[in-house]
């Protein structure tokens, strides 16, 4: 297949699940098996997704295939200078593998809705849904630009948004959705700041070009730190997709939306967006960006483990699963583990994906019951069920002949690595400690909900094993959970076809020297990237990798076997008493139950406080502002009262004054008036006596 | 043998004067008023001849005295008119009852 | 030239339709309300003929020459003044990419209006006849070239507002035309003010040689044109420039609205009748900022410059306080009525750059949001012709029972919060863009960004309210829409997603302009230091 083909074919599988949407919604009321159109249009994203990610690692291995469009183009402008925006996608190794697990899970994830969603009054509108999600994943995987990816990244929002208010009529979902939205948003803002930056300093989105003009040494405000600083606001986005601390809770609220949709989106592709985009623009984070992902990474890999020690809610034990081992991935990026942070996204998504569809899979055998405490047993139900979800817990532990055994592994390597290259061993340290959390967790539910007696009897009763339609989805995220899919050799993942063909190969941004000489100070030979091509790391930063290997494998497997054994000795053979245990430390517990009382912290901080400074400046509006102007108003009616009441007394009183002096006057002198002409003469008479008299006293 | 002087025109004039307008003011009856001020003209008259002959002043008064009869004659025929109208409107000459001009 | 005086006949249709209208018997309803309709599509017919005729090259701004559709009559000729020499008044209009967008939007809004009135029964032939008289003013004021021309359509919009929110309105609606009408009317008599002052500094030259006083803007933007005695003369050392300006700007500032200026808006639209909100929040509000960039722009070039931060300053309080007010409303139209507030900042803010990117985000956000916000006050009249009450928390689940409206209303939310792939993202996106790129006004761009978060707050916050959650019983047989109802929201959703997937063509339009403004601004500054007084 030519470039060109592979191209056409990646526009088709952007653009056919927005199809899928736009015919899914609109005959939804009419026709009542349009979602197998919607699941026809996966299938057919699923083929060419692989098509794509065979030819292109096979044969096109070195290429960047890129096909891009001027979406606007202002011309040469005054002050900005030219200023054209172009739009398109690109396909690397990466975005190839990235479509195939998004396709895939996304069509594997439609299948088990089939029978998951059925019943539902709105049954073909959640499939439009996922078809619009579907089309928004795509896009952010394939972009080739950061504002597309932002454009995407808002409709994915959306798609979320829709998905997790799905049930709208209960009033939790809805919360949850419009949390989703609102706290993603926080991120968005930060995301958004930073394209500002980007795009005042470089006149472009293309992060190509983004990134040959950052080797040229062109840097925003001409400064190192401003360019640490866009950095870290384009992870803001990150932090606020992937729930990391500190906006990780909105995540565990999203369980709300239908099990399927948290499968797809809430663990294995959407959330993995925030990764995805910090290994699209790892090029452009410096050192100082890189500790500030690590560490955030490292406090979202650790807090929810912490959190998931106590959760009852089989989901939310899940969710917060979830943020850790996502905290994991973006720890390892900033740790400069980047291939084995996107090898933990993909194995990640799938054992992540099979875990909750496998968690769908006995809620819906329990007729929606979420609760651990009401299950057990339900290994001999569901024989399947329990398998698989053991294997995905096997995986996510880090159990060797698993594919989480590799990624993990990875990270672990990697974060210890940067430990003694720059003694900086916190990350390691928090890793393997997440380790065994995560061990422990992960088979303290398997064994409350598997193992054991059944403690909800009836619902015991009535449960079953899922239709195939549901468990096959499970069998081939299983099969996708082990090693060898990814390399032959179960113990050591450099030779496997991902890491040396897959992700390790052509990344074409070129860090600057200065900047790693922060990342190691007085070290510059430690790590450095080489001149041209991938994220190679300098020998000594493959020594250090070589020689953390065997330890960290120990050590890793030390501490997951660890966990499980713990779980096993607390809930399998109860030679602790659990429920004494927690009581005897009880703060602790109520932390963790509680989810370090995040939720409440924020409500009466930012939320109260916004809607408490909402209501004051409401109040303010309309008492004071428009008291100025309705004051104003009525002072101005008070003046003209007042002017009116002057010219009714004062000024009208005046002329009336005159008026009735005049007639008082007249009052006065009609008496002189008698209309007998003999009466007038004698005035006059008197009249000329009397000026006789005036004029001779002269 | 009492000369007389111009003082003894203007006593008579006074008295004339006098006479007139007492006439014109105590009488009711309109003729009566006329009358009076026939008197008073006349005492005028008697002013303006006494004046002529003891001034320097000519025949001027005595042709002003002329001129004043002729308007007397003239105002009393109006007047008379006047009287005749008003009785034949309110039947009445008695000035003391006419007193529309009040209003 | 064009042969059509197309920009007469767009103005001066509806006047002869308010004549038909006044012509026909009250029974005719039916009559009445096809003539308006019929009026208003033939007004959206010219629009479109005169898009299709338009030159996108041509920038306009302040050369009378690259001015489109110009018509220019001796209007009000006196000689024979001793003391004023003589009055000259030109009928001169005439469209460049700043104004056509906004010609565009007040045909397609009044001519929704006009389907969305349809339900008025109230004397409805007053009605229309005022609808109609009030679409001749507003076309007027975005085509008139002249500064007396301009005020008079300025003024003649403003009486049959008064009526319209006077007689049909809300209960409370003497109380809001009033306040609209005086508080209008105040910034009129500021703009009234400038507009004398700048007519005695500035003077054409006749083609018999002798100079005149004159109101057309395009001369007053000419240094060469100034009268150096004129009080608002550059030329002239003591002249009152600044005041004018803020003036000027307080006049135009009442109608956008801005804060704190903006109270009569909440009261106004609350009381309104649904069509006269859409096509007051639609148009009216973008002649305050179509009115800055028209005549305080270029004609106060070098007090532009000083003062962009204040404008940006008082942009970003918009947003962030509108925001913040709208989120602190129950009832649904009030809430609204804040978010335009909100949205208008955002037009500040884009003026406030003085570049390409911000004046374009500016004109195209006045465009998206004329069209967002109609349909958000369309979506409010539809909820309040079935249950008569606007409170929000007196809902609840509506769109069980209204799904198909429900996702009307989600399209118009979304794009009044800026969702990518819908209009209002592109224009608020190439505000900030423009702003951010100016290291005056950039601290009050980061601080408005806050407004995305805002808004995306109290949006979703209403959605919820009225549209999720359980039904409310009360509500219990609401319908969903009728086929009125799609005709007035289809176009809109049309139009709001093809500008957001593809600008292009909007951004194209008023490109030239823009650009030519902005040369024009930048450049004036070198010219107006050079003058004494600076």
């Amino acid at each position: 297949m030519t470039e060109s083909a592979l191209i056409n074919i990646a526009v088709a599988i952007l653009f056919l699940p927005l199809l899928g949407f736009a015919v899914t919604l609109l005959l939804g009321k009419k026709v009542k098996k349009i979602y197998l159109f919607e699941v026809f249009i996966l299938f057919l994203g699923l083929a060419g997704a692989i098509a794509i990610a065979y030819t292109k690692l096979t044969s096109l291995s070195d290429a960047e295939l890129v096909s891009e469009f001027t979406w606007i183009n202002l011309g040469n402008t005054p002050l900005l200078g030219e200023i054209k925006i172009n739009l398109g996608i690109m396909i690397d190794n990466i975005a190839a593998l990235m479509m195939v697990v998004v396709m895939l899970i996304s069509f594997l994830v439609h299948l088990f809705s089939i029978e998951y969603m059925r019943g539902d009054p709105r049954y073909n509108r959640y499939f439009a849904y996922l078809g619009l999600f579907t089309f928004s994943m795509s896009g952010i995987v394939l972009t080739h630009n950061i504002l597309m990816m932002y454009i995407f990244w808002e409709l994915v929002g959306v798609s979320s948004y829709l998905l997790i208010g799905f049930w709208f009529e209960k009033k939790s979902a809805a919360d949850a959705g419009k949390k989703a939205f609102i706290v993603n948003r926080i991120g968005d803002v930060g995301m958004f700041l930073g394209i500002l930056m980007l795009f005042t300093t470089y006149h472009t989105f293309t992060f190509d070009e983004i990134f040959a003009q950052i080797s040229q040494g062109v840097l925003p405000f001409n400064s190192g730190f401003w360019m640490s600083v866009t950095g870290i606001l384009i992870f803001c986005g990150a932090i606020g997709k992937s729930a990391q601390f500190p906006l990780h809770v909105w995540l565990p609220d999203a369980m709300e939306g239908p099990t399927p949709v948290s499968a797809l989106i809430h663990a294995a592709t959407m959330v993995a967006a925030g990764v995805y985009l910090v290994v699209r623009v790892f090029g452009i984070m410096t050192a100082d960006a890189l500790v500030f992902i690590a560490t955030i990474g490292a406090l979202s890999a650790l807090i929810p483990a912490t959190i998931a020690l106590t959760q009852n809610d089989i989901k939310k034990v899940l969710a917060y699963s979830t943020i850790s081992q996502l905290g994991y991935m973006i720890m390892s990026l900033g740790v400069g583990a980047f291939q084995f942070a996107f090898f933990h996204l993909i194995t990640h998504a799938f054992f992540k994906a099979g875990l909750f569809l496998g968690s769908g899979s006995v809620i819906h055998a329990m007729h929606h019951e979420q609760d651990i405490r009401q299950m057990g047993g339900l290994r001999k139900k569901m024989p399947i069920t329990y398998y698989t979800f053991l294997l995905f817990s096997l995986a996510i532990s880090g159990i060797p002949l698993t594919s989480g055994f590799l990624s993990k592994d990875g990270i672990l390597a990697g974060s210890f690595a940067f430990g003694t290259l720059t003694g900086n061993q916190f990350f390691a340290i928090v890793g393997f400690f997440v380790a065994l959390l995560t061990a422990f967790y992960m088979f303290r539910m398997v064994i409350i909900t598997f193992h054991g007696e059944p403690r909800n009897k009836e619902k015991y009763e009535h449960a079953h094993e899922s239709k195939a339609v549901m468990t096959v989805p499970l069998i081939i995220l299983a099969v996708l959970s082990i090693f060898i899919w990814y390399t032959p050799n179960p113990f050591n993942p450099d030779q496997g076809w991902i890491l040396s063909k897959g992700i390790n190969t052509h990344e074409q941004y070129i860090p600057e020297e200065t900047r790693y000489d922060f990342l190691v100070p007085g070290e510059a030979a430690v790590v450095e990237g080489e001149e041209t091509g991938s994220v190679m790391y300098s020998e000594s930063y493959e020594e250090a990798m070589h020689s953390v290997h065997v330890p960290t494998m120990i050590l890793s497997l030390l501490m997951a076997g660890l966990g499980i054994l713990l779980a096993f000795v607390f809930y399998q053979w109860k030679k602790v008493n659990v429920d004494r245990l927690a009581e005897k430390y009880k703060p602790l517990y109520n932390f963790s139950l509680n989810k370090w009382y995040f939720d409440e912290l924020y409500d009466k901080t930012a939320v109260s406080g916004t809607i408490g400074l909402s209501r004051f400046l409401g109040k303010f509006d309309s008492k004071v502002i428009d008291g100025i102007v309705n004051g104003s108003a009525s002072v101005t009616k008070g003046f003209s009262t007042f002017i009116g009441k002057f010219d009714n007394i004062v000024v009208d009183g005046f002329v009336n004054f005159a008026a009735y002096l005049s007639g008082f006057v007249g009052l006065i002198f009609r008496r002189f008036q008698t209309g007998k002409v003999q009466t007038y003469l004698v005035f006059v008479l008197l009249s000329v006596v009397i000026l006789l008299f005036i004029f001779n006293s002269f | 043998m009492i000369h007389v002087g111009l003082t003894h025109f203007l006593v008579i004039s006074i008295v004339l004067f006098a006479l007139g307008l007492y006439a014109v003011i105590t009488r009711k009856n309109a003729v009566m008023v006329l009358m009076g001020i026939e008197l008073i003209l006349n005492s005028a008259n008697i002013n303006f001849i006494a004046f002529s002959k003891f001034g320097n002043f000519g025949l001027q008064g005595q042709l002003i005295a002329l001129f004043v009869i002729i308007l007397a004659a003239a105002e009393a025929a109006v007047a008379l008119a006047i009287v005749l109208n008003i009785y034949k409107t309110v039947a009445n000459i008695n000035v003391d009852e006419i007193d529309s001009l009040k209003d | 030239m064009h042969s059509v005086p197309y920009l007469s006949l767009i103005t001066f249709l509806p006047i002869l339709g308010m004549i038909i209208v006044l012509a026909l018997p009250k029974s005719q309803s039916k009559a009445i309300k096809y003539v308006t309709l019929l009026v208003t599509g033939i007004q959206v017919v010219i629009a479109a003929l005169i898009m299709a005729n338009y030159n996108y090259s041509l920038g306009g701004v302040f050369e009378e020459s690259s001015f489109q559709f110009v018509e220019k009559f001796k209007w009000i000729y006196i000689d024979g003044f001793s003391w004023l020499g003589k009055i000259k008044i030109d009928y001169f209009v005439g469209i460049d990419g700043i104004s056509a967008p906004l010609l565009l939007l007040t045909a397609i809004v009044t001519f929704i209006a006009t389907i969305s009135s349809w339900k008025i029964d109230k004397q409805l032939k007053g009605y229309f006849a005022l609808f109609l008289l009030l679409d001749t003013g507003m076309m007027g004021v975005f085509v008139a070239l002249d500064f007396f021309l301009f005020y008079i359509f300025w003024e003649l919009m403003l009486l049959p507002m008064y009526f319209l929110i006077g007689i049909w309105g809300g209960p409370r609606r003497e109380y809001a035309a009033i306040k609209f009408f005086l508080y209008t009317l105040l910034g009129s008599i500021f703009i009234l003010l400038v507009m004398i002052g700048l007519y005695f500094s500035t003077q054409e030259t006749l083609a018999d040689g002798t100079r005149v006083f004159t109101f057309n803007m395009l001369s007053m933007m000419n240094v060469d044109n100034s009268v150096a005695s004129g009080i608002l003369s550059p030329l002239n050392p003591n002249n009152l420039r600044f005041i004018a300006y803020i003036a000027l700007f307080a006049g135009f500032a009442i109608k956008i609205p801005m804060f704190p200026f903006h109270t009569w808006l909440p009261d106004a639209h609350v009381e309104a009748p649904t069509p006269i909100s859409v096509i007051l929040a639609g148009v009216l509000l973008k002649m305050g900022t179509y009115g800055i960039l028209r005549i305080s722009f270029p004609i106060f070039p070098e007090i532009t410059e000083q003062l962009a931060w204040y404008i940006a300053l008082f942009g970003m309080i918009n947003i962030i306080y509108g925001a913040l007010c709208a989120m602190a409303q129950r009832d649904f139209k009030k809430m609204i009525a804040y978010s335009s507030v909100s949205h208008m900042g955002y037009v500040l803010l884009g003026m406030a750059s003085l570049n390409t990117m911000g004046i374009s985000g500016a004109v195209l956000q006045m465009f998206n949001h004329g069209t967002i916000t109609a349909m958000l006050f369309l979506i409010v009249g539809v909820l309040y012709d079935r249950t008569h009450t606007r409170d929000m928390d007196a809902f609840g689940g509506v769109a069980v029972k209204m799904p198909v409206y429900t996702g009307v209303v989600t399209v118009a939310f979304f794009a009044a919060i800026g969702l990518p792939s819908l209009s209002g993202f592109i224009s608020e996106a190439f505000v900030f863009l423009g702003a951010f790129a100016v290291d005056l006004i950039r601290v009050l761009t980061i601080i408005s960004t806050a407004g995305i978060l805002l808004g995306a707050a109290y949006m979703l916050w209403a959605l919820q309210r009225v549209y999720l959650g359980k039904l409310n019983e009360k509500w219990a047989d609401l319908k969903d829409l009728d086929g009125r109802e799609y005709a007035m929201f289809i176009p809109l959703i049309l139009i709001i997603i093809f500008i957001g997937v593809y600008p292009s063509p909007m951004l194209n339009l008023m490109n030239s302009s823009v650009n030519t403004m902005v040369k024009f601004i930048a450049d004036a500054q070198t010219i107006y230091n050079s003058f004494a007084g600076f």
